[in-house]
């Protein structure tokens, strides 16, 4: 059950996260904190017309939270808000929730797919979920 | 001898493997005479305390006095009334802060405290500081985990020192005794905080000659919810009250209120009973093994640590000599809440991140730590349990 939720994709990530870095001038960004096991994600995100042009991260947090805040400004990058929006609740949905028989994911919420085994383990779902909330307070949280 | 069928808890299996529980520096398991004495009492006994007019008030309010003695008895305490229930140690600590620090404390004084307390040990202070002016100076530690420069910070100005028997990240033991004859030269009042103390060692409060020394039930096999606050006479006779309410009070009218003579000054209310009784019947559990205890946890933590460094990669935080059965452990590029699921995935309970002591994470200049801690009931069969599952660990991160 182990290597569901450290599966190679994941390692990769945690180890070797994209986007790893400070952006020059964003339009948005946000911090996001979990206390309980002290991992901190800071969202850097360029917006324009409407379309997150730019996005990276930075911070620390276990594998998991690395790995999966890496893999989410992948998936959001030259996306519309309203797609990243519904990424962020397809995702959610996904490492929460029990997987229905034959569920098939679309094509955006495929390649976050890794990461539907943090479902198995309900004390990390939240080191998951964490790069996404903190996306989302940048893009409609704006000061 | 093993005492592991004492605890029905540990005789079960997680994620399909034998539990081994390495925890108990969060929470001991109860033996089974602990989970009996609190279950008789409330099958057989309950009623409230204070004496009310019938046999089960007389036979509670007796349990409830037997059961402090007890715990006086196994601190070594000059007096029964000089134990104080609280909920544990945090409220231990709390009700000094307040009732002590208010009544005593003026602005310029200080308070020592160190760099490995526990969030418990640190945060009633500062709010004492921010209500009376007091300053907060921090002894710190070497990077094995002892104190440093205890000598240079204690003067006349420290009013107070708050400190940890036992580090609960470290294990490293501190010689209070001698930190306590250091404070009272310069005429401070010493508060240790026993929480990881009590259940591993012989402690008298007499010999160390502390002022205040904080006790939780939980880590010593008693009950939740129930600890201690152990004050000298003299300093609890003159301190204020801490909360107020029932069975504190000796006459009220609503012009003026007299309070209750030690320890119902500082119990108001009903008293957590059940645990009292609890933490009675821990003390008689543990009392007669504890010499036997603190030879296993020492053998099995040596055990432990000669195994786990020939991990690759592994660092154990806090190697001070002589320290208790308690391993912080820290592995590069792996962070401990990885570790953590890891080692439950097979069977292994274990705490990962702060443990509650933020300032020792950055002191030490990590996020935090995977421990493991032992206790009486830990076996061989834990620690290889740990041992493989570190290994594991590396497996599965390894490039």
């Amino acid at each position: 059950m182990i290597n569901e939720l450290y599966r190679e994709l994941i390692l990769d990530h945690g180890r070797k996260p994209r986007n790893f870095r400070l952006l020059e001038s964003p339009t948005n960004d946000a911090e996001g904190y979990n206390p309980l096991c002290g991992d901190q994600v800071h969202v850097f995100v360029q917006v324009e017309d409407g379309v997150i042009k730019d996005i990276s991260f930075q911070g620390q947090g276990c594998a998991i939270c690395t790995a999966s805040a890496s893999m989410m400004t992948m998936s959001v990058k030259g996306k519309p808000i309203e797609l990243a929006d519904k990424l962020f609740r397809d995702f959610q949905a996904m490492v929460t929730q029990k997987r229905p028989e034959g569920e098939v994911f679309d094509d955006e919420l495929e390649n976050l797919e890794a990461m539907a085994g943090v479902r198995e383990f309900p004390s990390r779902i939240k080191c998951a979920t964490l790069a996404w909330h903190t996306l989302q307070e940048a893009l409609h949280e704006k000061p | 001898m093993n005492f592991t069928s004492d605890f029905p808890v540990l005789d079960q299996t997680v994620h399909g493997h034998r539990l081994a529980y390495l925890d108990s520096a969060a929470s001991t398991q109860k033996p089974v005479s602990v989970i009996e004495a609190v279950s008789d009492y409330y099958l057989h006994h309950h009623s409230n305390v204070h004496r009310g007019a019938h046999a089960l008030s007389e036979r509670a309010s007796d349990m409830f006095d037997n059961a402090r003695a007890r715990i006086a008895r196994y601190i070594n305490a000059a007096e029964n009334f000089e134990v104080i229930f609280t909920k544990g140690c945090t409220e231990a600590i709390n009700l000094v802060a307040y009732s002590w620090g208010r009544a005593n404390l003026k602005p310029g004084d200080r308070i020592l405290l160190t760099e490995m307390e526990h969030h418990a040990n640190i945060v009633p202070w500062q709010i004492l500081r921010d209500a009376t002016g007091a300053e907060i100076i921090v002894c710190p530690i070497s990077d094995t985990g002892e104190l440093e420069k205890l000598d240079e910070l204690l003067d006349e100005r420290v009013k107070l020192v708050s400190l940890t028997h036992v580090s609960n990240v470290l294990g490293t033991v501190n010689p209070i005794k001698e930190v306590i004859a250091k404070a009272h030269a310069v005429g401070a009042v010493v508060l240790v905080d026993g929480a990881q103390a009590v259940g591993h060692q012989r402690v008298d409060v007499r010999d160390l000659d502390a002022d205040f020394y904080v006790v939780s039930g939980h880590k010593m096999y008693g009950p939740t919810g129930i600890g201690v606050l152990y004050g000298k006479h003299e300093i609890l006779q003159e301190m204020p009250p801490y909360q107020t309410g029932g069975g504190m009070i000796r006459h009220v009218s609503f012009e003026k209120t007299t309070f209750a003579a030690l320890p119902d000054k500082f119990e108001p209310g009903t008293p957590h009973i059940s645990g009292a009784i609890g933490l009675a019947a821990a003390v008689d559990y543990l009392e007669p093994r504890l010499a036997e205890a603190a030879a296993l946890e020492h053998e099995l933590l040596a055990l432990a640590e000669s195994a786990i460094t020939e991990i690759p990669g592994l660092r154990i935080v806090g190697t001070a000599p002589g320290k208790s059965a308690i391993i912080s452990i820290s592995m590069e590029n792996i962070h401990p809440h990885d570790i953590g699921t890891i080692l439950d995935s097979v069977g292994v309970a274990v705490r990962t991140g702060h443990h509650c002591c933020q300032p020792l994470m950055r002191r030490m200049g990590i996020p935090g730590t995977v421990r493991a801690s032992f206790a009486l009931y830990n076996t061989h069969a834990d620690v290889a349990a740990l041992v493989a599952g570190l290994k594991k660990v590396s497996e599965v991160f390894g490039e």
